[in-house]
């Protein structure tokens, strides 16, 4: 579990535009620098918010990484819910899904 | 002097954000009722306003995460979000490093706290700025308390360190105005986005305006988790406000506005001596 790595990766991205710049420019190399399990390299390489979110990724530092990918509100919101379906409940940290899949309390 | 001004704010994002997908009439009532506290922090002629926030690892990570931080710097920036996303443009706001180094020293008496010469400001703070000084023009000491990362900051010691901030307060020359931000109940950035406990944050407010110490510091966090979700941990920042402030306190308003994804709301505290 490198749940810590996985979220510095996140925290990075989301506050260094020059982290921004290197993974447009070298993603693999970007991720050697963090000490991830294959399923979260897997995750972040291929922007699999679903994924990233069942492996209990703080939604504060989900959300902006959602939005640098171009993804709508609702789109990230509509990823983690598929997440959830593919890949069973959210497994570590305190962003869990408490709602059905079909539940859309805020209309998106 | 002294606090000459007590208030509490929400902060969530979409409430700029996502503006353009809320039902007017949802949130016309609130946006006004933010801008009222606006025009009541400025009526107290306050030197400068002290924001105690929650942010969202903007300044603290989990590589070096303190419990309490307070800035000092004249200077700050913000917001650290995309603008669009957030629809608050980038700009400065001014800080006062030497008062902010004061209230720090005096602080540091009873609770121990970290200090930053930077900071740049995410929705926590620019949400609340954006109504309440839309100029930018009133220096702010920003103030944050771990409401992220556990394990998260004692509700005790919220407290404790609303205490010791009024204590501060007390000894400086500048009148200050003090404003806490966060929750109640939500469960944002997750496929609950927009979930709210409305009985959960009505119970909550009605401790927070009655100042009880003891309702307001009986939570568990495994309870606030279970009922208002991790937006809920942000209850510390309304505590230490109650705690600096410890007079009565007055709902101006409340409303759960689901695509905000918080119950929206707007509250005043009388300062007692």
């Amino acid at each position: 579990m490198s749940l810590y790595q996985l979220q510095k990766f996140l925290y990075d991205i989301n506050r260094d535009p020059g982290v921004q710049g290197i993974y447009r420019a070298d993603l693999e190399g970007l991720l050697d620098r963090y000490e991830l399990t294959s399923e979260e390299r897997s995750a972040l390489a291929t922007g699999d918010i679903g994924l990233i979110y069942v492996l209990g990724a703080n939604g504060q530092l989900l959300m902006h990484y959602a939005a640098f990918l171009g993804m709508s509100w609702p789109d990230y919101i509509q990823a983690m819910r598929e997440g959830v379906a593919q890949h069973g409940p959210v497994r570590a940290g305190i962003y869990a899904m408490t709602t059905q899949l079909e539940d859309k309390v805020a209309g998106v | 002097m002294s606090l000459v001004f007590a208030g509490i704010c929400s902060h969530a994002p979409g409430i700029t954000g996502r503006a353009s997908l809320a039902d007017p009439a949802l949130r016309e009532p609130f946006y006004a009722a933010y801008r009222r506290l606006g025009e009541r922090l400025i009526a107290a002629r306050p030197d400068a306003l002290v924001v105690v926030a929650a942010e969202h690892f903007a300044n603290f990570f989990m590589n070096n995460m303190p419990s309490f931080a307070i800035g000092m710097a004249d200077r700050y920036s913000g917001p650290i979000e995309d603008p669009g996303w957030l629809g608050i443009p980038r700009t400065s706001v001014p800080g006062n490093a030497a008062l902010s180094q004061q209230l720090i020293g005096e602080i540091m008496q009873t609770v121990d706290v970290a200090f930053a010469e930077e900071w740049k400001f995410d929705h926590g703070i620019m949400v609340p700025l954006s109504f309440l000084t839309p100029a930018y023009d009133l220096p702010v000491v920003p103030v944050n308390i771990n409401c992220q990362g556990p394990p998260l900051t004692p509700l005790h010691r919220a407290w404790a360190f609303g205490e010791a901030l009024r204590r501060a307060a007390d000894r400086v020359p500048q009148r200050l105005a003090v404003i806490g931000t966060g929750g109640i109940s939500h469960w944002p950035a997750t496929p609950d986005s927009g979930k709210i406990n409305e009985a959960w944050d009505r119970q909550l407010l009605d401790r927070w305006v009655r100042n009880d110490k003891g309702a307001l510091l009986s939570y568990s966090d495994a309870d606030t988790y279970r009922d208002a979700g991790q937006g809920g941990f942000e209850i510390r920042t309304f505590i230490s406000v109650a705690a600096a402030a410890r007079g009565r306190g007055h709902l101006q308003h409340y409303a759960p506005i689901p695509i905000f994804a918080v119950g929206c709301t707007i509250a005043t505290m009388d300062v007692a001596p």
